[in-house]
């Protein structure tokens, strides 16, 4: 505690001056700066660089990526690895959906795979799990969407297991290797911040169209979190146990087989949780790249604005995320039973001997009953024409349309772009001070440095306009959350009760893929900005809510009692005793927020809006890998720079409170 | 070193920071423990030089962070010793390879570990055969010999169960168990029994010295519990700052210690439980009448010390007299403690 005090005091004063007069001499510059502007006397160049100043890293990274592409040949080899892939994902699609090609023996009957579903969730959570397997893929096949559904599942059949042993096989070699360790750690955390359209075109350009280079961006996009629970649960191995290993004379390889890998099994397994759930999440997203499945259609049927469809597509996608995600966590926490003395083999392996049985039972079925095998397109119980009608129905009641109506004028003209035409109003050096002295403020130095290269480098690239649109969306956005989901996460924390159901509520939104929140906001807001708010709005709203819930529940009970017994009301425990201490919880919520919408802010691009997503989006189409990856590092950049600021104040707060990690 | 030698360290150093080695060959001699944690290194072992014979039992203890375990971890090369050799039955472990160092672990070392250190993913039985299936043992013929063992610390009947399905007792009896399996010549147990609640480790104790009693192994044990090496001890050996203060019988650590520290740590011992006739007996000294046995301590002749006349009594060990003990001396050390 005491070094931890030192340590913070003497970081606050550099070079004699303090932390805080640091940043508000910056504040101080860029507000001169500003007004300077105002009335006209800032010359242009100051106010945003000439385009001629621009250094044109687009041309560059495309000289560079040509050159590994064609000189090194790695086209070559990536088209290699796409026949492996193809025949992969030939197989799955031909189980899954009945694709014509090797083996040519699906389709798997919707029936069989419905009912090993339910006889795996019996196995990992009892009937409530079962329900919700068998229930999501009979849920499936009666609305008419087997087909899609399948062919999503066939690439994340193979992405996932894919993404998994890369990402254990990198995930030991960084613990084993610290040079690999202290090399791939900022590679990650770029990756993990990069917009997911900058996984997309190289995947289109290197591996072909279509579920190869689908699955080859699901891949890439899901191996980061599994590196990084590898590596913790093999540090987290106790010493003892190695030691054990070590005494029992296991060679390097039987400890790493039998010592270290089923020690880590409980992170290792979280990381498969992940993988599984960030590969859903991107594989509806490859619909951009012309993937086919339910993104595709969740994309064409937004576009025409059939609602009902959208909809029930909607929660095909969110069944199946939650499915997997209680699925996964429910092997997470699974142990190992012992069975006493003679028990028969059947009994030892009861799922297994149940799940094949119904699996054969059902694939006779089918072969008697058609309706057991497919579900022809006439035969589903879609409603997506009346549920059409009863939302169009619903949004065009007087109240609706007036409150829609009103937040739509309201809001966007008195507040959004006003705050829009501010921020572009300020002088680009203006702008980087002002963000550097956010982050010497509450990170330090290391961290203003780091904001003040990095938002640099963002108006080298040019595209600094859009750059602060998508700030804008994300600041306004967030800070709407906030005043939402903060209230709400104080109010649950109150009890016991609220707080476990708002956090499942919390924990459940979490798992929905993303595209998801764009259905209720071109619901209630068509296609306009405000629905691209809003989509943001609610998604980051989950974390916050969230981590103010646990912030407060883990304040010590005896801090609290002492609040009491010293007479405080409930307002000034909460706020003298409560939030102070939640506050570095908070602040990782609130950071988890900011990164939330910078990835929001990017797939609402397809809603129509003028910031970097749109222009990544436009580099979908056509060939221009320079510039999407001078996009996609810009929107990285910027939200590195909070990530680093915001994480660091986080943990120096926590270590200053005595709070340990 | 005699030929009954099992662990012989000599000047042994285990030195914790950036350059053990280089810090270790320019250091000056005579350095103290605080002086070289100025110089930004820990001395985990501290020129310890010690020798553990066939058959005895020697328990090391002292307070956490006195380096008895780093010490331990020496022995059986878990940790690389900065400076020093240590030898086990003649062979210097420090040249050994890999792979000789493995065979030495698989045939003839054994170590029971505080918080048991077990595989939570296997049951208490493979547990057990996890040294056997190392060395590749085939699978019926280790499950028998794991069964074997497994009865020996008496948990037949829960072979079948998981680690986290037992109590903490049992948890350890499979640590001892899996520390067996290989039929160690030599068994290091780090504090085996301190995680444990008092009673239960009071039952452990007994239970270890009927298996020593039956097998008669070269014991390393650590404790920092005084009572459990007086215990279970031929030879204690006492750490503080990584280094030994003194390493003798139980008998002559509260009669004589060697240091200061000792002293202290032997201060608010019963003197009279630990202190055997045989130790206080004198060749020199003729004494007549009825003998008391060597191996009885001074407690157990509080009686007859107190109501004895003799000015010295004799001392016999297996029917042979071999002194005389002086009376007031025992009487002395029996009431010193009251």
């Amino acid at each position: 505690m005491a070094d931890a005090a030192e340590v913070l005091a003497s970081e606050a004063k550099i070079g004699g001056i303090s932390r805080t007069l640091g940043a508000q001499i910056l504040v101080g510059i860029a507000v001169v700066l500003t007004i300077l502007h105002y009335v006209g006397l800032l010359p242009e160049a100051l106010f945003r660089l000439p385009e001629t100043m621009v250094p044109p890293f687009a041309v560059w990274l495309d000289v560079i990526f040509n050159f590994v592409k064609d000189d090194l040949g790695l086209l070559a080899l990536t088209r290699f690895l796409t026949e492996g892939l193809q025949w992969l994902l030939d197989v799955t699609a031909n189980l899954l959906f009945g694709k014509r090609r090797w083996p040519n023996i699906g389709p798997i009957p919707w029936t069989a795979v419905a009912a090993v579903a339910g006889v795996i969730g019996y196995h990992l959570g009892g009937w409530r799990m079962a329900f919700l397997g068998a229930g999501t893929f009979i849920w499936t096949a009666l609305i008419g969407q087997w087909k899609i559904a399948m062919e999503t599942m066939s690439v994340l059949v193979v992405a996932a297991p894919l993404a998994f042993f890369i990402g254990l096989g990198l995930g030991i070699l960084a613990w084993k290797k610290p040079w690999f360790n202290r090399a791939i750690k900022p590679v990650l955390s770029v990756l993990q911040t990069l917009p997911f359209f900058t996984y997309l075109l190289p995947a289109v350009i290197f591996f072909k169209v279509g579920p190869t280079a689908g699955a080859v961006a699901t891949t890439i996009y899901a191996i980061p979190p599994m590196i990084l629970m590898t590596t913790l649960g093999l540090q987290k191995v106790s010493p003892e146990v190695v030691e054990a290993g070590n005494m029992s004379g296991c060679t390097k390889w039987q400890l790493l087989r039998h010592v270290y890998l089923p020690s880590a099994r409980t992170e290792i397994l979280v990381g498969v949780n992940q993988v599984i759930m960030l590969c859903l999440a991107m594989v509806v997203l490859t619909a951009f790249i012309g993937m086919p499945g339910l993104g595709a259609k969740l994309l064409a049927m937004m576009g025409s604005f059939k609602l009902g469809r959208s909809f029930e597509i909607g929660v095909t996608i969110v069944l199946l995320a939650v499915m997997l995600d209680r699925m996964s966590k429910a092997w997470v926490v699974k142990q190992p039973e012992h069975f006493e003395k003679g028990t028969p083999w059947w009994k030892r392996n009861q799922t297994l001997v149940l799940a094949v049985g119904a699996f054969v039972f059902f694939l006779l079925v089918s072969k008697v009953i058609p309706e057991a095998q497919t579900l022809g397109r006439k035969q589903n119980f879609s409603q997506g024409k009346e549920l059409d009608n009863l939302i169009k129905g619903f949004l065009n009641i007087d109240i609706v349309k007036a409150t829609t109506g009103f937040l739509r004028a309201f809001v966007n003209v008195q507040i959004l772009i006003p705050f829009r035409n501010f921020l572009l109003s300020i002088p680009t050096p203006a702008f980087i001070l002002l963000v550097t002295a956010f982050a010497l403020y509450l990170g330090g130095r290391k961290q203003a440095i780091y904001a003040l290269i990095f938002f640099c480098l963002v108006a080298l690239s040019g595209w600094w306009d859009r750059s602060v649109i998508t700030l804008y969306s994300v600041i306004s956005a967030v800070a709407i959350a906030m005043l939402i989901g903060l209230p709400l996460g104080i109010w649950a924390a109150r009890t016991e009760k609220w707080s476990k159901r708002i956090l499942l509520v919390c924990d459940t939104a979490q798992t929905f893929p993303s595209f998801v929140y764009l259905i209720p906001a071109i619901m209630l807001f068509g296609i306009t900005d405000i629905a691209v708010i809003f989509s943001i709005l609610i998604f980051a709203m989950v974390p916050l809510t969230r981590y103010t819930i646990e912030g407060l529940r883990t304040v010590p009970l005896e801090m609290t009692e002492a609040a009491d017994m010293a007479g405080a009301t409930r307002m000034q425990k909460l706020m003298k005793v409560q939030l102070p201490l939640a506050l570095p919880t908070m602040a990782v919520g609130f950071n988890q927020a900011i990164m939330f919408a910078f990835f929001m802010v990017i797939i609402a691009a397809f809603i129509g809006t003028q910031d970097l997503g749109q222009e990544l989006q436009r580099t979908l189409a056509g060939t221009d890998l320079g510039k999407n990856f001078v996009l996609g590092i810009c929107v990285s950049l910027m939200a590195l720079t909070f990530d680093l600021t915001i994480l660091k104040w986080s943990s120096d707060r926590k270590q200053a409170l005595g709070l340990g990690d | 070193m005699t030929s009954d030698t099992v662990i012989s360290c000599k000047n042994v150093w285990k030195i914790f920071g950036a350059d053990p080695e280089g810090y270790l060959a320019k250091m000056p001699a005579g350095r103290s423990f605080d002086e070289i944690r100025a110089d930004g290194y820990i001395a985990g072992v501290k020129d310890v030089s010690i020798e553990v014979s066939r058959g005895e039992m020697l328990v090391i203890m002292g307070l956490s962070g006195s380096g008895k375990s780093t010490l331990v971890r020496c022995f059986s090369r878990l940790h690389e010793i900065t400076g020093g050799t240590i030898e086990v039955e003649g062979q210097d472990i420090m040249s050994l390879s890999e792979k000789e160092l493995i065979d030495l672990r698989r045939n003839k070392m054994g170590m029971v570990f505080q918080s048991f250190g077990l595989l939570p993913h296997r049951t208490v039985l493979d547990n057990v055969a996890f040294p056997l299936e190392m060395r590749g043992q085939d699978k019926h013929e280790r499950r028998a010999r794991a069964m074997e063992v497994v009865k020996l610390v008496g948990l037949e009947g829960r072979e079948d169960y998981f680690p986290r399905e037992l109590s903490g007792g049992q948890q350890q009896r499979v640590g001892i168990a899996r520390s067996l399996a290989i039929e160690p010549d030599i068994w290091f147990l780090d504090e085996p029994f301190s995680a444990l609640d008092p009673l239960i480790r009071r039952e452990m104790q007994d239970e270890f010295l009927r298996l020593q009693d039956l097998l008669g192994k070269t014991i390393v044990f650590i404790t920092h519990d005084f009572d459990e090496a007086l215990r279970l001890a031929d030879r204690i050996a006492i750490m503080k700052d990584g280094a030994v203060e003194q390493c003798d019988t139980p008998d002559q650590i509260v009669l004589n210690p060697a240091t200061e520290y000792v002293r202290k740590f032997t201060e608010e011992i019963d003197k009279a439980r630990v202190v055997h006739a045989g130790v206080l007996a004198k060749s020199d000294v003729t004494a007549s009448g009825e003998p008391v046995e060597a191996t009885a301590t001074v407690q157990e002749l509080a009686r007859l010390l107190v109501q004895d006349t003799r000015d010295s009594i004799p001392v016999t060990r297996d029917g042979n007299v071999i002194g005389g003990m002086n009376r007031a001396e025992a009487l002395e050390i029996l009431l010193e403690a009251g």
